[in-house]
């Protein structure tokens, strides 16, 4: 199979469930964003997906989204590091334009990915996991999102620890797809020498796109959390 | 202005392909900096040939950067630390008095240390075979305008032509990967007519041969096209990924 048994087959695989795991951030910020305006909508689209039929087999498609891409991340990389040799180099220059990001993908992917199972635990966990099971994993109603998010994040001293966890995943988030979205557009073979630039700025714009819902969130709850420190 | 410099020189020492290596300083004296590098891998043959010792072996031939052969890593970067030129066209001036200069041999699996600085490059010629040329009959000399060709097209066909198939992409890669040098090939037949007749099939034989050979996965990082002695642009490889996957879905 040729997905597999070829380099540039592999890194199609990569940059289809890097695109679509894109897609499906965006989609998940749009609906975090809710939050900020009322708590009341942000509950109801809770309600809307909760552990409907479609939600489940959405959150069913992520995973293995999640599980090929990074599968393929440690195959890559592995066949990467046998094909450097044994022999490192003793020197190593800086080499222009080149990111750091691009050269640290597999580290960035990593944090996400650890951080991905620290949110798995503080919401999906008690809300459509608990909607599943019907096991009681948390203090609230499983539909409830929104007090699950302010009980995160504003806690006194542990919600603002969150916080700013959140926004190192963020970071390294924007890192990973800074360099990842273009690459995987590149990948694809849309790209040309007019495009070269252009393709860089669109990764860029995404990346954030991406990002910033989420970091709203984290920095509105913030704001409240210090606010009632005060 | 030029001048006379001392440096050393850190080489590395290999004496066949599967003995250890290690890294030998040398103290090199009065270096005029007008003098090209491989020049002052001469002097300092003679030197330790005048010792009676192991001259440093390495690859060399045109010495006016069209041959490709001149594959060294110096400070950290293929063909040394300036752009677009092969090691035989950098300059001691480059270089300041009391300097310690790092040589080392490309490192890369599908390239084994020969001897000393010297590699075994056969790796891109095999991948040339597999692919890297026209054979059905293109008939005989056409006028240059018989067949118009628009100039954009041209110009990248030639750019990419311009590749010497010296290696150093691969060296350079993290991840060992010859998709440049690959694309740069697959490229410059692709973008012209003569060549487009065999393109898909070309473009599956050459990648096959790459990844048989153990060149490693791309990840666009882009270091081959920054230390590329000929400044073969990465938009090659989004050629090359199109031209590929276009003959896998035909299939």
């Amino acid at each position: 199979m040729w997905l597999k048994d070829s380099s540039i087959g592999r890194k199609f695989v990569m940059s289809l469930t890097g695109l679509a795991l894109v897609l499906f951030l965006l989609f998940h910020g749009c609906m975090n964003l809710a939050v900020v305006f009322s708590e009341d909508a942000y509950n109801m689209i809770c309600h809307l997906l909760g552990a409907n039929w479609y939600a489940v087999i959405g959150t069913l498609g992520l995973a293995f989204l999640v599980l090929v891409h990074f599968s393929y991340a440690i195959y890559l990389t592995i066949q990467n590091r046998a094909a450097r040799g044994n022999d490192r180099y003793a020197v190593t220059g800086k080499k222009e334009g080149v990111d750091w990001e691009s050269e640290n993908m597999l580290v960035l992917g990593i944090i996400v990915l650890g951080f991905l199972c620290l949110h798995l635990y503080n919401f999906w966990f008690k809300m459509q996991f608990a909607e599943l099971t019907g096991i009681e994993t948390g203090m609230f109603d499983p539909q409830n999102g929104a007090a699950y998010v302010k009980a995160l994040f504003t806690t006194r001293g542990w919600g603002q620890v969150y916080c700013a966890l959140y926004l190192v995943w963020l970071c390294a988030l924007w890192l990973h797809l800074n360099h990842g979205v273009w690459s995987a557009l590149h990948t694809l073979g849309w790209n040309n020498l007019v495009w070269m630039k252009r393709i860089k700025v669109i990764g860029c714009i995404v990346a954030t796109l991406v990002v910033l819902p989420f970091a709203i969130v984290v920095l509105y709850y913030l704001g409240m959390g210090i606010g009632m420190l005060c | 202005m030029d001048s006379y410099i001392d440096i050393k020189v850190r080489v590395w020492r290999q004496a066949g392909p599967k003995a250890q290596g290690h890294f030998e300083t040398y103290e090199l004296k009065h270096v005029f900096q007008g003098a090209s590098f491989l020049e002052m891998i001469d002097i300092l043959n003679e030197q330790l040939v005048a010792e009676h010792k192991d001259p440093v072996t390495y690859d060399h031939d045109c010495r006016e950067g069209i041959c490709g052969m001149c594959s060294m890593y110096v400070n950290g970067h293929p063909h040394g630390p300036d752009s677009a030129i092969t090691t035989c066209q950098l300059h001691m001036r480059k270089f300041k008095d009391g300097e310690t200069i790092t040589v080392e041999p490309w490192r890369s699996r599908a390239f084994p240390v020969i001897k000393d600085l010297m590699v075994d490059r056969q790796a891109y010629d095999k991948i040339m075979q597999a692919g890297g040329f026209v054979s059905v009959n293109t008939g005989g000399v056409p006028d240059a305008n018989a067949i118009p060709i628009p100039k954009p097209v041209a110009d990248e066909a030639m750019d990419a032509a311009s590749c010497i198939g010296c290696g150093a992409c691969a060296a350079a890669c993290k991840n060992g990967s010859a998709m440049l040098f690959v694309s740069a090939k697959v490229s410059q037949l692709a973008l012209l007519p003569q060549g487009k007749i065999e393109a898909a099939a070309r473009a599956k034989a050459m990648v096959a041969k790459m990844d048989e050979l153990g060149f490693g996965n791309c990840t666009n990082t882009g270091a081959c096209a920054a230390e590329c002695p000929k400044s073969v642009s990465l938009a090659n490889i989004a050629r090359l990924n199109r031209e590929f996957l276009c003959a896998k879905f035909q299939d």
